[in-house]
């Protein structure tokens, strides 16, 4: 139809012209030539065509307005219709009439464009996208000219990378020229664009090879495509694997803090919290509300709420855990299998009245600090946000080896959890510590809550999901053992995010936590008491 | 038979600590009663451990009967052999009766022999003489936690001579008991050499107990350390040097 | 002969719910409807006594029963869906659900569950297998207590994630549901529903009488002296594990059983029947009627259901407040449970015997006949 006319039209003009050579822009005079022949209908399309060459910045806004029916003719000269119903030339400045702002007659009808025309205005005004201001709008102009298969565009973008800074814009540019460079008729060129194509590592790349590699004629280029096609697969094989294994890290962060709590508390008083995961949405719960009220109060700081969510839940957790021992856990000491049967329903409390209060889907946007990430590779992107949960854990790691191994209360809570009776006979509180140390438990699933959220929706069920993988941490990594907890939360984690792939498929997260659970019974086969057990008479306790 | 425990070289590790270090030491089948004393950590019940097969060493041999190693063994299986271990603390069935207890103690113990019956008129019969035999007949439908500690200790002890033992480890039989208490433990040690052919290896702090027992003729191990330090009648430890010097160090061997 | 009051509470049982109530609704005099409900309790009570079993008895808290009912609901839900659903593509029955979702041959797993025979068979001893393979896996390596719980609350876990899924062929979230008939009979009849009544209350009153024989018998004694103390028993020279495998083999086949006989009275299995939640639900039934006392899973397992009953018709978004309240409730307050309170009321009542076990001096039985001796291991439960 019309595009394709235009784009033979297109051909024919560039033939004349020479590839690479593209008319200068011409000072606003030319342009203004050019509109007054867009305006008149018999020499519209030649003037589209013209148009379609010239890379004058100020064709764009005067194609807009002809597509949207602001080109008007004052006085036999071009104008513009602005937003403010006043007059501007091409150039922007305001026509004026004797000093006055001027007007156009009453009735007067704007240029029209020919219907069969609107789709070639469409395409160059796409095409003009790679001068605008952003450069995402750049980038991703320049792609679908790339994708676009218009040899006409070569030169366009021959011009563009002349002039682009951005490295991002380049790299897509480069490549876009190089795709359409797969179209040349001379097989040194498509040798070229090959090898640029296989030097870019970029996945849309991948089609466009193995089109070359299917047809093309000279098999030169042909075994160049097919070698491209395979270093870029491995490529991006390695990147794609580099990605689940930040995944896996980043959701072992959430696990390992979410997972020393649970270790501490089980390690010192042989507490089996199931409400553990109520205490990590209680955590989650907390970074939204503090969210909502940063939004009504203090929505000028409206990133700060996170700062604000994260020591808070870290309290209201820890309160809650203190509020639970003190109340109730207290009186069912040396009683695991009851605790677990009490904290269950605890937490089936608290999760039922969360779906109450706060309804069954509320999310958390993050703060602006942690939008976008960290662009390690071509088409991988490590989120800020994940690299701060990572950040996180390892701070909360690091707080707890101090605790423990480097303050008093570290040692009194070490030797509770050796001897109990002893530790009470040399004047340590054993009372005061367990419930101290319960509520850090707590606390600290509440702090992996609050990060949680950065990543995920806000929801009841969001402990149950996370309670299981915990407790195969404990299990796995041995009681109350800090370096084994890492282990295995980093082995969970990992291996969570490195099966989902492998199984592929819809329902690869729940075949992979399957396998996961497998895998655990059988380690356990071969070490019953977890990764680094305690040995001796002490460890025979449970 | 000759020997009744042959132990020899036996080491058991704990994370790097030797609970016993190349322990040798023999019981000969004529001897009833050896004592075992040492001062706290020696190894003493480490070395019960091994022979009723909750530890396994690291290096050494424990045969038994001359000729079946202890080794390797799960505990049940260790029971089955004729090896019966009294504990340090009373390790009864509390929520049981002491028939109940003795019930359990007593004849086959696989679970289709179980399903099958409470077990036999002998085996009722053997119940009833092995309580009478530590006093407790009256007692029997008594629950057992409801027992005073130094009866506690004598069911225990009914429990495991209901099981016909070749080999009988009491750790502590007269700890926390009156002094009363301990005079009829010695009657019933003295009574269980009398009327059966067991074997006892004893541990024992209390001096007067062990000077009680080991007056008629039994020899005495001396541990210290894991191994074992000197050995013999009651007279000839106490006047070793070694071992005066062994619990000098941490109090008296001789009473005042 | 002096009236063992547990024989009398069983005859009392046997003929109030299995002569009685059946004639009652035969009459007229007792909807379909409660009869129904009643049949459902009744086939809970006999998955509570598993779990009384295992856990009251031999101190192992297992976390997974749900599944094992699962397995037993599902066997007799294909069985039952394969008699009633239309042909496929080779002319043997294919359940509809399969055909919406694009299955046109019956899967192989499906087939054996055609045969009624095989269906009863599978509900019973597939579970008890499962239960063995993952007994034998555990206790030897000395899993015992809380971690026990938690693994066996994993794989419950996982078990519902699978059933889930609709790959697994089993009704996806759906479920099995729409059962028509079982054997022939229609299960839309109230004479069916009444027979199944029949049936399950039957099968209730043999549980109970062989759970009674069991933990009366030695191997009884020997399961609660797991309880009590584990490692005495391993030093007297019983091969503990052996033990435990038989009980949480007996108690999966036991749930199967329950879940052979729920699931034709209630007419749909789905996979919110298997899990973690339902698995603990069990455990509080068990706990709230009285555990290691039998009488008292039968009183746990009827009464929280019948609260349930009502109150999810009433303040449905309450329900899990008060199930977690119970919960906690049950365990803190009164850890005996229901049946605890009955011998706390009859205590406090004063003695009806003259005098306590301590007192009466006894003979010693080698004067008295085998069999007698039983006495002295009367059940103080």
């Amino acid at each position: 139809m019309a595009v394709r006319e235009v784009v033979r039209l297109i051909l024919a003009v560039s033939i004349f012209v020479g590839p690479g050579g593209v008319l200068a822009a011409g000072p606003a005079s030319d342009l203004e030539s050019l509109a007054k022949r867009l305006a008149a209908p018999a020499t519209q399309k030649q003037a589209l065509a013209e148009a379609a060459e010239s890379a004058d910045p100020g064709l764009e806004a005067l194609l807009r307005a002809l597509k949207e029916g602001g080109l008007y003719l004052y006085k036999d000269r071009p104008v513009l219709l602005a937003d403010d119903a006043s007059l501007k030339d091409l150039a922007g400045q305001p026509v004026l009439d004797n000093g006055q702002p001027a007007q156009l007659s009453s009735g007067q009808e704007a240029v029209t464009l020919d219907e069969s025309l609107f789709g070639a205005v469409q395409a160059i005004l796409q095409r003009l996208e790679v001068f605008a201001p952003q450069a995402a709008t750049r980038r991703s102009a320049a792609f679908k000219l790339g994708a676009s298969g218009d040899a006409a565009a070569i030169p366009l973008l021959t011009r563009v990378l002349a002039r682009e800074k951005d490295p991002g814009v380049r790299a897509t540019v480069a490549e876009a020229l190089a795709k359409l460079q797969l179209a040349s008729p001379d097989p040194a060129s498509r040798l070229a664009a090959v090898q640029a194509l296989a030097q870019s590592r970029s996945e849309a790349a991948l089609p466009a090879l193995r089109a070359v590699m299917a047809s093309d004629p000279d098999p030169r280029v042909k075994g160049e495509a097919g070698d491209a096609i395979k270093n870029l697969d491995a490529f991006l094989f390695r990147r794609n694997v580099l990605g689940y294994f930040f995944n896996g890290t980043s959701l072992a962060a959430v696990l390992l803090i979410m997972s020393l709590g649970l270790s501490v508390t089980f390690g010192l008083m042989g507490i089996i919290n199931m409400a553990h995961g109520e205490m990590l949405m209680i955590g989650s719960y907390t970074a939204f509300v503090m969210q909502e009220l940063f939004a009504t109060h203090f929505r000028a700081h409206q990133d700060y709420f996170f700062v604000a969510a994260l020591p808070l839940s870290f309290l209201v957790a820890g309160a809650v855990g203190l509020a639970l021992e003190i109340g109730l856990l207290r009186f069912l000491y040396r009683r695991p299998l009851e605790t677990l049967i009490v904290t269950w329903g605890i937490g089936m409390i608290l999760q039922q009245a969360a779906r109450l209060w706060f309804g069954d889907q509320t999310s958390v946007s993050p703060p602006t600090w942690f939008r976008g990430g960290w662009e390690i590779l071509p088409g991988l992107i490590f989120p800020w946000s994940r690299i701060f949960i990572i950040g996180l854990a390892l701070a909360v790691l690091l707080a707890l080896a101090l605790l423990f191994y480097r303050s008093y209360t570290g040692l009194k809570i070490r030797a509770v959890m050796q001897n109990r009776a002893m530790a009470s006979c040399l004047g340590v509180s054993t009372r005061r510590l367990d419930a101290l140390t319960f509520a850090l438990g707590t606390a600290l699933a509440g702090v992996a809550g609050c990060a949680l959220s950065l990543i995920g929706t806000v929801d009841p069920e969001v402990g149950k999901t996370y309670i299981v993988d915990s407790f195969m941490v404990v299990v796995l990594g041995g009681v109350g053992k800090l370096v084994g907890t890492v282990v295995a939360s980093l082995g969970i984690g990992l291996s969570n995010k490195l099966l989902e792939p492998a199984i592929g498929g819809t329902a690869a997260a729940i075949y992979a936590k399957v396998a996961i659970l497998g895998i655990v019974i059988v380690f356990l086969q071969w070490r019953p008491t977890g990764l680094f057990a305690a040995k001796g008479r002490a460890a025979e306790a449970t | 038979m000759k020997s009744v425990l042959y132990v020899e070289d036996l080491t058991v590790s704990f994370d790097g600590f030797l609970a016993l270090h190349t322990l040798g030491l023999i019981v000969e089948s004529h001897e009833r009663i050896r004592l075992l004393i040492g001062p706290n950590g020696a190894g003493k019940t480490t070395l019960f451990d091994v022979l009723s097969g909750h530890v396994q060493p690291v290096n050494g041999r424990v045969l038994f009967k001359d000729d079946v190693s202890l080794l390797g063994r799960s505990p049940y299986g260790v029971a089955h052999l004729g090896v019966a271990r009294k504990f340090q603390t009373p390790s009864v069935f509390p929520d049981h009766s002491v028939m109940e207890n003795m019930v359990l103690a007593a004849g086959r113990k696989g679970l289709h022999s179980t399903l099958r019956s409470h077990g036999s008129r002998a085996d009722h019969d053997r119940i009833a003489a092995v309580l009478e035999q530590v006093s407790l007949l009256q007692h029997a439908s008594m629950s057992a936690g409801a027992l005073s500690h130094g009866q506690k200790q004598w069911l225990e002890i009914a429990m495991l001579l209901v099981q016909d033992p070749t080999l009988l480890l009491l750790d502590e039989p007269v700890a926390g008991m009156s002094r009363v208490e301990k005079d009829r433990t010695a009657a019933l040690i003295d009574d269980i050499v009398a009327r059966s052919t067991c074997t006892i290896m004893l541990i024992e702090h209390d001096m007067e107990f062990v000077r009680q027992v080991a007056g008629r003729g039994h020899r005495v191990t001396v541990l210290h350390e894991g191994a074992v330090l000197s050995e013999g009648s009651l007279e000839h430890v106490q006047s070793d040097e070694r071992v005066v010097k062994a619990y000098l160090g941490r109090g008296q061997l001789v009473e005042a | 002969m002096k009236l063992d009051r547990h024989v009398a509470a069983l005859a009392v049982f046997g003929i109030v719910f299995v002569v009685v109530l059946p004639l009652a609704n035969a009459a007229g005099l007792l909807s379909d409807y409660y009869l129904n409900l009643f049949g459902k309790y009744l086939s809970l009570a006999i998955l509570a006594l598993g779990m009384d079993l295992i856990w009251g008895y031999t101190g192992i808290l297992s976390l997974g029963q749900a599944i094992f009912f699962g397995i037993g609901a599902y066997a007799i839900g294909m069985c039952m869906m394969l008699e009633g659903s239309g042909k496929g593509v080779y002319g043997e029955p294919v359940p509809d659900f399969m055909i919406w979702n694009q299955v046109y041959q019956l899967p192989l797993f499906w087939k054996p569950f055609k045969y009624f025979p095989l269906a009863v068979l599978g509900a019973v001893l597939l579970p008890a297998l499962v239960a063995a393979a993952i007994g034998f896996l555990t206790f030897h390596r000395r899993v015992r207590g809380t971690y026990f719980a938690i693994l066996t609350q994993a794989i419950a876990f996982a078990v519902w994630l699978l059933v889930n899924r609709n790959e697994m062929k089993l009704g996806g979230t759906n479920g099995l549901t729409d059962f028509k008939s079982l054997l022939g009979f229609s299960l839309g009849r109230p004479s069916t529903q009444r027979a199944l009544y029949v049936v399950t209350a039957v099968v209730l009153l043999a549980t109970l009488i062989i759970c009674r024989w069991l933990v009366r018998s030695k191997a009884g004694l020997v399961l609660q002296a797991v309880r009590d103390n584990e490692r005495r028993l391993e030093f007297l020279g019983y091969d503990v594990n052996v033990y435990k495998i038989f009980v949480f083999a007996l108690s999966g086949a036991l749930a199967g059983l329950a879940g052979l006989l729920y699931a034709p009275q209630v007419g749909i299995i789905t996979p919110s029947q298997v899990g973690v939640l339902p698995s603990l639900e069990i455990v509080i039934w068990v706990a709230f009627g009285g555990k290691g006392t039998l009488w008292g899973a039968l009183l746990g397992a009827v009464s929280i259901n019948w609260l349930r009953s009502v109150l999810t018709g009433t303040y449905p978004r309450l329900w899990p407040i008060i199930l977690g309240a119970l919960f906690v409730g049950v365990i803190m307050l009164f850890p005996d449970g229901l049946m605890g309170l009955g011998a706390r009321v009859r205590r406090f009542l004063g003695p009806v015997r003259m005098g306590g076990p301590e007192m009466a001096p006894q003979t010693p039985p080698s004067s008295s006949r085998p069999g007698e001796a039983g006495v002295l291991l009367e059940d103080r439960r």
